[in-house]
């Protein structure tokens, strides 16, 4: 589904990635590890058009998207959270999910001040759908949430609304940049199920950055190690976790340390 | 805490003190002098000279209060203060006056003449007058200072119906010519003498407003919770009604209003049209366009030369309906042409490249070289007026202008809210809040900006055709960055994305100081109406940058405070008569 | 939307291209301006840009510090003019203009420095430090507030005719010869005058302490603030020297044209912000050499462009010309000519 051949990218003399090949099969859950500054969330950035790569090329589904704009590689299906949760924070909750499905619905200007039937109906559509979105998570961004400004809910559920405003875009494959991250272990292990059921309930690809080992053992059918730009391992849970170059890249060589 | 803070009281009075010179030298004081407000003792010369006194009396001992501090008791100090910081004030105004009654400066400062040292010193020379100069200064902010003695409730309708007394003062025009429409002219008559207000008429305005703002307080409460009522059907219901409302006071409002009165609104109505406009750039889609001018003027050009009999190139005749259409096309044209290549830029450099747009196409129409078709400096006259049925609309007849302003005002009310209310309008909030963010949501952000940008094109080439047709005659001059700067100040006066923001902040400032060519109510103020509008824009930014009548979203942007949580949790959920108030207002 | 705007610059080359040779087709035919007028043109061109640029200045440093375009800088500018404007007259009447007129010039240059340097600290401490925190196009729009206030407060003061400085004297108005080239002495001094001034700041920013902290805060304020820099005092003096270059440019408006009013400080002051974009915001000999490069547009621009395609009364369109050099340096390279020095929060 996607495929990455060589990719560079690097920021004045630092080099974010350097040359990293990777794919990512239909309907698998692939976990992207790595010490901080591994190039994670770099990678992220430049598969999702944010930034432009400097060598190599990202297909996805059998076309090449670089240098497409960002909202292009949404709308191709590609749909992604943020490491430092980036809500519309003064739009309400239910807002969030609608705006994402702007690539999906198609009624402009015309249609809005004439108020025709077929923006009504897909008003009506949008609306649904958001709140039909919100519930997988539950009875947490439900009812009176609806209304409320993303502002006011608490980080967890942020984290859960980047999910599901995501989902909203109607991707095929979903980029998770450390969804758990500060949530406490019932949280985490409610959102570790979730990530499962997108990919067996939904039909959806997942891409997700974790620091969290459970989570990843836990959800990973393969496992990708990036150390400095570059791809240092890759495989299940079990074999990279037990990888020389791996331990290296987390805890240093002692002889380096001592 | 008690006792006075000497040095706060200084820096009030000195505060006070430079506002009365401010106000003596730019001439505000002289040219207002003999426009009296209350019959026969105070003038808005008088106003403008010591507004600012009680409120340095009282800000000389308004210490904030800190949560779980205790309020510092209220005493005699607070009136010393208070009086400490007139008197500093009426001391410098007075040494001003001394100094300029001493040298001839006239040659360098205009208005520093020997007129305005008779005023100041009300006609009684350098030194008897200065007593009086000084003891008013002192004794207002002793009255600022003691209303800190007085308790929250009871400050509050003071101050509102000393507001009051002076706003029925100031819109004598008004009052007087709505009072005669409906037939009590005789009460007109007695109330108002020299176009001011008799002080009993006032004081009674005064007791009337007090006694009554509790009363409208709740009302206004009310009538909030109902158009804000929770439920999603009633709310559309109720604002059903009260659009209903607003529509039938709109058709009585001319009528009572005379033709001069009209003419105004008919500005108001105008300006209104432009600034919903310029409200879809700024307000929704977070543009700042200081170049909106270039719309007006090519709606407006557009119309003159292919309805005017004397057009210098296109001697066609059209109607206005049948120009009309092209008129919008060339809007639409100019909003891409002008639109692409700045709408990639950062928000600032837009703005100075609007500007830069607006400027080169005023150049243009006044150009020798387009003189053949748009006429120069000499413009395009005889444009004809709008045909309605066997009547014709022009500048000639304001009363048909002003419904005609209306009719376009509500339709362009509508475009804003159909499009604030749909896909469009959720992805313009979604850049305006991040735009990195929108586009990884799938949002075309450059397109969708476009849309903002043609669709307030289109508002204001509306706004220019109207123009070409009330005014008749159509001069590069009329279209300034003036035109440009003033909408953007009706739009952040009133509210920036919202509707009924934008209609107050129309009112408010055309209706009242007028526009850049077209005088107000307070036609007196034309020379310094810019240097009001200036004040204003600033006095908005440092202090209400939501404006008068703020969009609760965009009052929170504005004001950064992202994290304020607790404000919203305050907020019960359910229920009609919820206090609708935004955070922080 | 790119291939439009591709079209613009493809466009824009061409129109550029076929209005030179236009021109130049109409010079080898013996129309149009003669050698001398258009050495005139040049000279003229460089003596205004220098103004610019000194203007310019001003607007690279505080945006350069802040991040925001300072609008009112052009009323600071004409503020020094002005002031400037009755020292000149009163040094007129007593006679001193005309006989020691170099001390004179320096008196008013003085006090026209003296003014801008007061107007633009006062403007930062009351209108733009309280909004320090704010989304930044909240302080550009109080700053078009603060341009419309400062000019109607001038014109208050003031009145509004035009006020003509006195004349100069006459060794000044002839023509000085100078490596063979015919100059005005006026624009000859206002080059002159630029050149020191830049050359000065240049030093102040490099070598002092105070240049120094300013390079600091424009870099980073909290790391500077941390380095113990005082960032408060470093933005009033980044303001307080950007007052004074204007003031300097204002002495030399009124050497070039004379009048001053109220709105003298409306178009300079947009064209001086051109010319700092044009020179990479941020970067003073930038911004210098960016005014140079709008004065020569703008001087020569009309006649080498427009006139070739026929188009009578160019010289009405100088302004055009000096917006559409600043709409087309913002679509072909933001960043400026030389290179924009911003930190990373500003760029954003």
């Amino acid at each position: 589904m996607l495929e990455i051949w060589g990719l560079h990218k690097s920021f004045g003399g630092v080099h974010a990635l350097a040359g990293v090949d990777l794919r990512v099969d239909e309907g698998e859950i692939v976990s992207v590890i790595g010490p901080n500054g591994a190039g994670k969330t770099s990678f992220f950035n430049v598969v999702t058009g944010l930034y432009l790569p400097d060598g190599g090329d990202i297909m996805f589904e059998g076309r090449s998207i670089v240098g497409l704009e960002s909202s292009e590689i949404t709308e191709a299906g590609i749909a992604r959270t943020f490491q430092n949760v980036r809500l519309f924070l003064n739009m309400t909750v239910l807002e969030n999910v609608m705006v994402a499905q702007h690539c999906r619905t198609r009624a402009g200007a015309f249609r809005a001040v004439l108020r025709t039937p077929f923006l009504r109906k897909e008003e009506a559509e949008i609306e649904a759908r958001a709140k039909e979105t919100l519930a997988f998570f539950g009875s947490r961004l439900v009812g009176y949430r609806f209304d409320q400004p993303a502002l006011s809910l608490s980080y967890a559920n942020r984290r859960r609304l980047e999910i599901a405003r995501a989902m909203a875009t109607r991707p095929k494959l979903l980029l998770l940049d450390e969804p758990v991250a500060g949530m406490n272990p019932r949280e985490t292990a409610e959102l570790t199920g979730l990530i499962r059921k997108l990919r067996d309930e939904m039909g959806l690809t997942v891409v997700v950055i974790e620091h969290d080992m459970r989570v990843v053992r836990d959800v990973s059918d393969r496992v990708i190690v990036l150390d400095h730009g570059v791809k240092i391992a890759e495989g299940s849970y079990d074999e990279v976790s037990s990888d020389e170059a791996v331990i290296e890249a987390y805890l240093g060589r002692p002889a380096e340390v001592g | 805490m008690t006792g006075v803070d000497l040095r706060r009281t200084l820096r009030w009075g000195s505060i006070a003190g430079a506002v009365m010179v401010f106000t003596c030298a730019v001439g505000l004081f002289e040219a207002f002098e003999d426009r009296l407000l209350v019959y026969p003792f105070l003038s808005l010369g008088h106003v403008l000279l010591l507004w600012f006194l009680p409120l340095a009396g009282y800000q000389a001992t308004n210490e904030p209060v800190l949560e779980g501090m205790e309020a510092p008791s209220k005493g005699l100090h607070n009136a010393m203060a208070g009086l400490g910081a007139g008197l500093a004030g009426g001391i410098l105004i007075g040494a001003f006056t001394v100094i300029i009654d001493a040298v001839d400066v006239r040659d360098v400062f205009v208005r520093l003449s020997a007129r305005l040292v008779d005023l100041l010193t009300h006609g009684w020379g350098v030194p008897g007058g200065l007593v009086l100069l000084v003891a008013v200064p002192a004794l207002l902010g002793m009255a600022g200072g003691m209303l800190h003695l007085v308790s929250a409730p009871v400050r509050r309708r003071l101050i509102l119906a000393l507001e009051w007394a002076l706003v029925v003062a100031l819109l004598e025009q008004v009052f007087s010519q709505v009072l005669r429409q409906l037939r009590l002219g005789a009460v007109g008559n007695i109330i108002f003498t020299r176009r001011a207000l008799e002080w009993w008429a006032a004081l009674a305005v005064a007791v009337l407003v007090a006694v009554l703002a509790e009363r409208a307080r709740g009302g206004i409460g009310r009538i909030r919770g109902y158009l804000f009522a929770a439920d999603a059907v009633r709310r559309t219901r109720n604002s059903i009604w009260s659009a209903l409302a607003v529509l039938a006071f709109l058709i009585v409002l001319p009528q009572l209003l005379g033709s001069l009165l009209s003419e105004l609104l008919a500005n108001v109505g105008l300006f209104l049209l432009m600034g919903l406009g310029l409200n879809i750039v700024v307000g929704l889609a977070g543009m700042l366009d200081l170049g909106y001018v270039a719309f007006f003027a090519v709606g407006a050009y557009t119309v003159g030369v292919l309805t005017s009999p004397i057009s210098p190139r296109f001697d066609v005749e059209w109607s206005w309906w049948a120009a009309l259409p092209v008129a919008i096309l060339m809007s639409v044209i100019a909003g891409v042409l002008v639109g692409t290549p700045v709408i990639r830029m950062r928000g600032d450099y837009l703005a100075i490249v609007t500007l830069g747009f607006g400027e080169i196409v005023r150049i243009l129409f006044l150009s020798d070289w387009l003189a053949p078709t748009f006429g120069g400096a000499q413009g395009v006259r005889n444009v004809p007026g709008i045909p309605v049925g066997v009547a014709e609309i022009r500048g000639s007849q304001p009363v048909g202008v002003l419904y005609f302003a209306f009719g376009l005002v509500l339709v362009a009310a509508w475009v804003s809210w159909a499009l604030q209310e749909s896909r469009l309008g959720r992805a313009w909030t979604a850049i305006r809040e991040d735009e990195t963010v929108a586009a990884a949501m799938g949002i075309n952000v450059v397109r969708a900006k476009l849309n903002a940008f043609i669709v307030g094109a289109i508002l204001a080439g509306l706004g220019g055709a109207l123009f070409a047709a009330k005014v008749g005659s159509i001069f590069p001059s009329s279209f300034e960055l003036l035109v440009s700067i003033i909408v953007l100040v009706v739009v952040i006066v009133g509210g920036m994305g919202n509707i009924p923001g934008v209609a107050v902040g129309a009112v408010l400032l055309i209706g009242v100081l007028g526009g850049p060519t077209q005088p107000g109510l307070l036609a007196e103020f034309a020379e310094f109406k810019l240097l009001i509008y200036g004040a204003l824009l600033v006095f908005m930014m440092l202090r209400k940058p939501e404006g008068l009548l703020p969009s609760v979203r965009r009052s929170r942007e504005l004001r950064g405070d992202e994290l304020s949580q607790d404000a919203w949790l305050d907020r019960p959920s359910g229920g009609a008569e919820v206090d609708a108030r935004p955070a922080g207002g | 939307m790119d291939s439009f705007l591709w079209v613009v610059r493809i466009g824009a080359i061409v129109l550029l291209i076929w209005g030179v040779a236009g021109t130049v087709v109409q010079g080898l035919s013996g129309q149009g301006p003669t050698g001398e007028a258009w050495r005139d043109l040049v000279v003229a061109g460089i003596a205004q840009g220098a103004m610019y640029g000194l203007i310019a200045l001003g607007y690279s440093m505080v945006y350069g510090v802040l991040g925001f375009i300072n609008f009112a800088h052009g009323e600071v500018f004409m503020s020094g003019g002005m002031v400037g404007f009755f020292v000149a007259n009163y040094l007129w009447e007593v006679g001193l203009w005309e006989t020691n007129f170099v001390l004179a010039i320096l008196l008013v240059l003085l006090s026209s420095i003296l003014t801008s340097t007061l107007v633009a600290v006062i403007v930062e401490r009351i209108a733009y430090r309280p909004l320090r925190a704010s989304p930044r196009l909240i302080p550009l729009i109080t700053s078009i507030g603060i341009s419309f206030f400062l000019q109607y407060t001038f014109a208050g003061l003031f009145g509004v005719a035009v006020k003509n400085y006195p004349p100069p004297p006459e060794s000044l108005r002839s023509r000085i010869s100078l490596l063979g080239l015919e100059i005005e002495g006026s624009k000859l001094l206002v080059i002159v005058v630029a050149v020191a001034t830049m050359v000065g700041l240049y030093l102040f920013v490099e070598k002092t302490r105070t240049g120094r902290s300013i390079r600091a805060v424009a870099e980073d304020k909290e790391i500077a603030a941390l380095m113990g820099i005082d960032v408060n005092r470093t933005i009033v003096a980044t303001f307080a020297v950007g007052g004074a270059m204007a003031g300097v440019a204002g002495t030399l408006w009124a050497l070039l044209f004379r009048g001053v009013s109220f709105i003298t400080g409306f178009l300079p002051g947009i064209k001086a912000f051109t010319a700092a974009v044009l020179g990479g915001i941020g970067n003073l000999p930038g911004a210098m050499a960016g005014g140079v490069l709008l004065g020569l547009f703008e001087g020569v621009g009309p006649q080498l462009v427009l006139a070739g395609f026929g188009i009578p009364g160019v010289s009405q369109l100088k302004d055009v010309v000096a917006f559409t050099a600043l709409v087309l340096v913002l679509i072909f390279k933001p960043t400026g000519l030389f290179g924009e020095r911003l930190s990373a929060e500003d760029r954003a």
